[in-house]
């Protein structure tokens, strides 16, 4: 269990969630990215850049 | 065999790459371009291949390019990455392989590109010649909106939208289609279907199945060798003169096209960077 960064809702990751990958706040839809597994830590996803894509 | 997988950010895909390789009982080893450093004089990387999913295209270039001149292989390669990731390198490889693509003009200026504009005749689209997921696209109807975007873009944008690529328009009757290469099969295809002109399933296209017809599958197979091969995604209009090439993706997302194609999209991922690595 951990913490959103901005409201600080409780957020449980599922047991497939990869480090690196972005969820979502289930109560503030701040898009979050998972940085540790254990300890569970998340941070602001990063904004999209320029050269992203595809 | 030793296996690196380049990326940050975790997309749907990349959880899919993931689990395809562990259900093959291989281990891979994530490298984060975001913390890597590449020693520029150091040319020693122990890997049979690296698999790149960077959602970055700079650092997916440089890297691929770095890895390459070390002799490490990468799907994809740096050259297939600098053609796709550049709309100008596309058009021209697709142009010198006689892949039918719709016709594009090239100014550095606004007023070269409202002369480009009015040269290919309205409508036109006017892109990032660097850019993906149908961002800042736009259609120009008439003079009136050309001198505005050019304007915009001068004003607005880094130099990167002083590079005017001016596309003819087409019409594409609500839907293009998407074809997914790997190596010298097209493995499967999706329609995308949208009232918006843009149909990127990033921006609100649908994705249906799209049949692979030999029209479909040699069009989409020289366009992937136009651009150096190996893993891409082909976008497609449907013409009266047939198919034309529209762009070419080289990491390429496909989250929306396995269920609705029945093919495992990631599989097959998976068994090419094996087969490349054992070259």
């Amino acid at each position: 269990m951990t913490l959103c960064t901005e409201c600080e809702a409780e957020i449980a990751l599922e047991t497939s969630t990869e480090v690196g990958e972005i969820i979502q706040c289930p109560d503030c839809g701040l898009d979050l990215e998972v940085i540790s597994l254990d300890p569970p830590e998340v941070a602001p996803a990063p904004e999209e850049e320029e050269d992203w894509g595809e | 065999m030793k296996i690196g997988i380049l990326c940050s950010l975790v997309r749907k895909e990349e959880k899919l790459l993931f689990d395809a390789f562990r259900t093959r009982g291989i281990e891979y080893l994530r490298l984060d371009d975001r913390e890597i450093i590449l020693d520029l004089h150091q040319r020693r990387w122990d890997f049979d291949v690296i698999l790149e999913r960077c959602i970055n295209h700079s650092r997916a270039l440089h890297t691929l390019k770095y890895l390459n001149d070390c002799g490490v292989k990468t799907v994809n390669t740096y050259e297939v990455a600098n053609t796709c990731g550049d709309k100008l390198l596309t058009t021209l490889a697709l142009i010198r392989d006689g892949v039918p693509t719709p016709r594009v003009l090239i100014a550095h200026t606004p007023e070269a590109a409202l002369q480009a504009i009015e040269q290919l005749g309205y409508p036109v689209v006017l892109k990032p010649a660097v850019g993906s997921w149908g961002r800042l696209l736009s259609k120009v109807n008439d003079r009136d909106a050309a001198e505005a975007i050019l304007e915009h873009k001068e004003t607005l944008g880094s130099y990167h939208h002083s590079i005017f690529y001016v596309q003819e328009y087409m019409e594409k009757h609500g839907r293009d289609i998407r074809s997914f290469v790997v190596g010298d099969e097209t493995i499967c295809a999706i329609y995308r279907t949208s009232p918006h002109w843009i149909t990127n399933t990033a921006r609100g296209g649908v994705a249906t199945n799209c049949p692979i017809t030999p029209e479909l599958h040699d069009i989409s197979f020289r366009a992937a060798k136009a651009v150096g091969g190996g893993i891409v995604a082909i976008d497609l209009f449907e013409t009266s003169n047939g198919l034309m090439v529209n762009e070419v993706n080289y990491t390429m997302e496909f989250r929306n096209s396995i269920d609705t194609t029945g093919v495992n999209i990631p599989e097959k991922v998976v068994e090419y960077v094996i087969e490349v690595a054992k070259r």
